[in-house]
Formats: structure tokens, sequence, C-alpha cells
């Protein structure tokens, strides 16, 4: 069995409640942090855990925070990203349903390590039930005295608010998140600068996901030592992976980073192999906008060792054989899905998300899908699958954000991993239409 | 021109202007504009839609310009720009729920229901449409009921039969 740090009491009864967390040991880092630590010691631990962004991009957190302007008489804020809304990831509203109180305590320390004294937890509106149950939560928190003026009788005075979304993919995009929060349309801005320089309202701003923030407790708890010995290399600590698809169970997992993908999907522990006695076609890895890949190349590297769920060996092999760890959204295929019926639904999907700014990404989306729909539908032609490679190439790099990369990854690698599949689509139109 | 559909000018009631001023001290002083999001909710789960003159009271309340409310509404697909049953289905229509029968469960609720994606039934109790994926993909497929988001998880024919059953009850029509 895996250690686990974030979802060690998810199964005890009223863990969503104040006095059940602090009960198991909830709060513990917010009196460490406040009581016998700098803002700098905090910072420095998160360093030294080695944690990187648990919303897709990796970026170490420690590394970010420490790169936050600090002007003179200038407010910082902490904006923590609880949109997720990559298909196929969904541990956050998880987290944030069962264990609320690990995000509000993440929230204090991390707020005070900043530096922030107004924070917001930006949540997808359609998570109403969850802003209610994270407002509980921290109305029970306030009420402690933990959050409000002179936090345990420190000088740290912190108000938190969740902000809800509108229903937006693109407001995950950490810029277009803070447009949102400012109470405009979620068109990412273009970065640098970085919000870490000019965010919220311009001020100097950290955007981190809600399991990167919910990390930093047992990391302060523990040590940031003690989590980096968790993991393999620079992939440290434990992840949650969220798993659907076409397995035994679905659901979302701890694990320590560094389980082999193979244990993941077949162990008891994890998904308990393909459902209905079926076989694994493909998996896309870490949320629909990374690579696809077929069984054999999830399974094992091109070397012939087993592939691992870390960062780096997920992505061992480039896009030529590999793929991206990303959000942690593990999407199991069985052999009788269709790829190119799943490529079409997700340019489809990112075509309706597309906020429309750039060219490459607005109109390639909409080709994108519409070649797929034609190919899905039997009345595609060979060139038609040559047009689509080059369209996902036209709009790859060419584009404000990365969502236009996200909706050409896919379809890129699926035409790379699953030109047969394509094929037959063309020479057997009737067929493929059934 | 912003296409919404009109009905009679709206009043905000006391109740909902506190509700509002409660979410704008949540902001810097001058930030206001910061509870856009958050009031267009309000004022929907009031109204069930967001007419042009519910969004120009909220311009005037938040000391923005209307086109400023008109761009958040259009931008954000959960604001409706008209009026919807008493009970709006949203079923997540994307890759991993259709991996496990979400597209069949779709169609079925709208032959059931008997209108297309967007409409409401004649007795005004039900419209429904796909919507994107809403981050419970392990627990597909799944639907969402406004103005709460209450959320049904493994749904199956069979359950959704007895949902809208359930919610034609609720509604004393049955
Ligand atoms: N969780 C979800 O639902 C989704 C996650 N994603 C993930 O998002 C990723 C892309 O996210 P981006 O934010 O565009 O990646 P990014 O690499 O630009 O940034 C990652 C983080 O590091 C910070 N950062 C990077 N360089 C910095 C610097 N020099 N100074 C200060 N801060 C710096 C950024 O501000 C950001 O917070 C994709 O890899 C994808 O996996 C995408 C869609 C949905
Ligand atoms: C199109 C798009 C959507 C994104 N959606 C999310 C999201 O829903 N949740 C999230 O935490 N990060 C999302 N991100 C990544 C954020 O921009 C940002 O990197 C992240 O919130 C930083 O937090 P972290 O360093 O803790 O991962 C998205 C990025 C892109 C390009
Ligand atoms: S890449 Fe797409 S989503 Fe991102 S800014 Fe450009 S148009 Fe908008
Ligand atoms: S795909 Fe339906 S909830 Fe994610």
């Amino acid at each position: 069995m895996g250690r686990k740090l974030l979802l060690e009491h998810i199964n005890v009864p009223g863990i969503n409640t104040f006095a059940v967390y602090k009960e198991k040991g909830g709060y513990r880092a917010v009196e460490k942090a406040l009581k016998t630590m700098s803002p700098d010691d905090v910072v420095e631990e998160v360093k030294k855990s080695g944690l990187r962004g648990r919303g897709g991009a990796g970026f170490p957190t420690g590394m970010k925070w420490s790169f936050l302007a600090k002007p003179e008489g200038v407010p910082r804020y902490l904006v923590c990203n609880g949109d997720e809304s990559e298909p196929g990831t969904f541990k956050d509203r998880f987290l944030m349903t069962h264990i609320p109180h690990a995000l509000i305590e993440g929230m204090i320390v991390s707020s005070f390590a900043l530096g922030a004294n107004t924070s917001y937890i930006y949540v997808r509106g359609e998570m109403m039930p969850q802003i209610r149950i994270l407002e509980k939560a921290i109305a029970e928190a306030k009420e402690a005295g933990y959050l409000g003026k002179n936090i345990l009788g420190s000088d740290f005075d912190l108000e938190l608010y969740v902000q809800p979304g509108g229903g937006a993919y693109i407001c995950g995009e950490e810029t277009a998140l803070l447009e949102s929060l400012e109470g405009k349309r979620g068109n990412p801005r273009i970065k640098p600068p970085f919000p870490a320089i000019a965010g919220l309202y311009n001020c100097p701003t950290v955007v981190n996901n809600v399991e990167s923030i919910a990390a930093t407790v047992p990391i302060i708890n523990d040590g940031g030592e003690e989590y980096a010995k968790i993991g393999i290399g620079r992939s440290t600590g434990t992840k949650l992976i969220s798993a659907s698809g076409n397995i035994n169970k679905p659901g979302v997992y701890e694990i320590e980073l560094g389980v082999s993908v193979e244990d993941f999907i077949y162990s008891d522990e994890y998904c308990g192999g393909i459902a209905n006695g079926k076989r694994l076609k493909a998996v896309v890895a870490g949320g629909s906008s990374v690579p696809i890949l077929p069984a054999n190349l999830i399974l094992n590297l091109v070397n012939g060792d087993k592939r691992l769920m870390t960062y780096e060996s997920l992505s061992d092999g480039g896009f030529a054989t590999g793929t991206m760890l990303g959000s942690g959204g593990f999407i199991v295929m069985d052999e009788d899905q269709c790829v190119v019926r799943n490529t079409w639904n997700f340019s489809r999907f990112y075509n309706h998300e597309s906020c429309g700014q750039c060219s490459p990404c607005r109109e390639g989306t909409g080709w994108m899908t519409k070649i797929l729909h034609k190919i899905e539908t039997g009345k595609g032609s060979y060139s038609d699958i040559d047009l689509l490679v080059d369209v996902s190439k036209q709009i790859e790099g060419n584009t404000i954000c990365p969502l236009g990369d996200a909706a050409a990854w896919p379809v890129a690698s699926a035409v790379r991993h699953f030109r047969d599949e394509f094929e037959w689509h063309i020479n057997e139109p009737r067929l493929s239409q059934e | 021109m912003l296409k919404v559909e009109e009905t009679q000018p709206v009043e905000f009631s006391s109740e909902l202007v506190s509700k509002f001023d409660e979410i704008v001290r949540r902001y810097p002083e001058g930030k206001q504009k910061s509870a856009l999001l958050p009031v267009l909710h309000e004022v929907q789960a009031v109204y069930g839609w967001l007419s042009s003159s519910a969004m120009d009271r909220v311009a005037e309340y938040l000391k923005i310009s209307p086109i400023e409310v008109y761009e958040v509404a259009t931008f954000y697909t959960m604001y409706f720009l008209k009026p919807q049953g008493k009970f709006t289905l949203e079923v997540c229509r994307t890759g991993p729920c259709c991996l496990v029968g979400a597209e069949k469960l779709l169609n079925y609720i709208g032959e059931k229901l008997g209108v297309e994606e967007g409409e409401i039934t004649p007795d005004g109790l039900f419209s429904y449409r796909g919507v994107e994926c809403l981050a419970a993909c392990g627990f597909g497929p799944v639907l969402q009921i406004g103005p709460e988001y209450t959320f049904y998880e493994n749904l199956t024919i069979e359950s959704v039969d007895k949902l809208i059953d359930d919610l034609k009850a609720k509604a004393g029509k049955s």
C-alpha cells in the first residue's frame, strides 16, 4: 500500500467538518507555520519538497513562490485554481467535496508564506455544491480563529473567499482565470508578464492548483525533505490520479509517484483491470490534452522497461512514443472504443471552448472537428487524414495560450498511433456509419 | 445588437440586493466589477435566466456599462439568455463520459421529453442540453440541475426515468 498524504482520512465519517478534521491532526500545519516559522521558512520547505504544480504544467511550486514580486505597499494575492475542467480530471472536485479543510488549511499556510492577506478560491460555477461546502468550511475555520484578524494571536490576517466561475474551460488557464475573477470574459493574457509579477488587479499573484495547495499541509507537517523521499527523481511526493473509462474501479486514487502504469491499471489497489473482461486498447494519461498512447506504449518504454507514473517516465520518448502526466486525468479505452470518434469528441470540445482570440485556434479547432466528423461518418478520403495533421501543425505553437496545443496534440497523436483506424473508416464507409 | 428575449422590466428585491452587497465586500475598494459573475448567478437563480432588463439593472448596481455585463453573460455557458424549463437537465457529453454511454443517455432524454435540445416541454417543466466535462468523469454518465446544480452520477435509463418522474411529482404535476 502506498503512503497517503492527502486522502489518508478520506473514509473517516465527518472528515468534512472542522471538528473531525482537527481531531485527525488537521490545522497542525497552520499552528506550526504561524507559531514557529517565518514566511520564508515555509517557502524553503516547499522548495525542498520538490513539489511540482499539480494543475498540469508541473512547474516547481517553491520556485514559483520565490518569483513573487514584493514591491512595497502593493498587496499580493494567492488565487487557488479550482476550475477543473480538463476532460478526464476530477480529483480537485473530489478533494473539495470530501475533505474541504485540507484545502482551507493549505490556503492559510500558503497565504502566510506569500504574505497575502486576501485570497480567493476560484471554483467553476457548476460546482455550486462544492462552493457551498467550502463556504461552510471557511466559516468553521473562521469561527475557530484560523481565519480573520491576528490568526492564532500572530500578526497575520487573512480573509478567504470562494469565487464561482461561469462555465468556461478556458478559465482554468491562469490568466483567463484572473480576467474572470476581475469580472470579465475569460480571454487569456499574453505571458510574460507572469502573474507572479502582474496578476490579479495587476498585483503580484500566485495561482496554484487545489491539489498543489493541499499538498503544502503534509509538507509543512513532516518537512520538505520527508516529502521529497517519496517518489523518483524530480517526481516527488504523492499525486491524485483521476481514473475513468473502461476500468473496473473508476475513481480518484492517491499514488506515490513511481508506481508502474501496469500496476495502476491492473492491480486491485487501483483501477482493478479493464471492465467486462475486455482488452486494453489505449490510454490518455494526463487529461484530454495530452497525446493518446496505444496499450504497448503506455505500459512499456521503447527499451522494454515498464513505464512508470512519473513526469519523466510518462514523457519518455517525447511525443513520438511518449505522452505527459499533465493533470493526472487517466482515461482508459477498451478494444471496443473508436479512436476516431473519441478524437472527434475532443476536437469538438476544444472548438466549443476556444475563447476565439487567436485565429489558428478558433478556426483550426473548427476545421479539425469537421474533418474528423467527415472521416468518422465514412465520408472521408486519404487526403483528409493529411489535411487533419496539417491543420493541427498550423495551430501548435501559434497561439496565445496552450489551449491551441491542447487541441492539436490529441489529433496528431491519434493519427500517429492509430492511422490504420482512420484508414479503415475511409475504406469501409458503410461499416463506419453504424 | 444583443439578441435576448424581452420580458417585463425587473426590479431586484431588497433581499437580492443585500446578497449583492455581501458579494461586493469580498473585493478591494473600486474592484466591484469582480462581483459580476457571482451576481449574475444570483439573478439567474431567482429569475431562471438573464433578461436584458435584469442585465441592465446589474450594470447600474455595479456601476459598469451594460455592454460589460452582456459581454460576460454571452461568454460563459452557464448563463441563459432565454427562458428555460423549470428543470434544465444538463448532461455531460464529453469523451470520458461517452466511453460509458453518455451519448445514448442524452439521446434517450431527448426522445423521452419529446423536444429538441434547448426547447422547453409543453408543460413548462423540462429543458435539457449537452454540456462539457463536469469533472466527474469516473462516475459517468452524469447530469446536473440548476440553480443549486444538484448532481446525479452513474446514470442509467432506469435512474433517469425515475429522476424525471420524481421531478414531475415534486412540481405537483404528475
Ligand atoms: N487541470 C486541468 O483541468 C487542466 C490542466 N491543464 C494543464 O495546464 C498546462 C499548461 O498550463 P500553463 O499555466 O499554461 O503552463 P506554464 O508552463 O506557462 O505555467 C505553469 C505555472 O508556472 C508559472 N511560471 C512559469 N514560468 C514562470 C516564470 N518564469 N516566472 C513565474 N512563474 C512562472 C506560471 O505562472 C504557472 O502558474 C498544461 O500542461 C496542461 O497539462 C490544461 C487544461 C486543463
Ligand atoms: C486551457 C487551460 C486550462 C487549464 N485548466 C486548469 C485547471 O482547470 N486547473 C488548474 O489547476 N490548472 C489549469 N491550467 C493550468 C494553469 O494555467 C496553471 O498552470 C496552474 O493553475 C498553476 O497551478 P500549479 O502550478 O499548482 O499547477 C490550465 C491551463 C490551460 C492552458
Ligand atoms: S489559444 Fe485558443 S483559447 Fe487560447 S487564447 Fe488563443 S483562441 Fe483563446
Ligand atoms: S467527461 Fe463527463 S464529467 Fe468529465
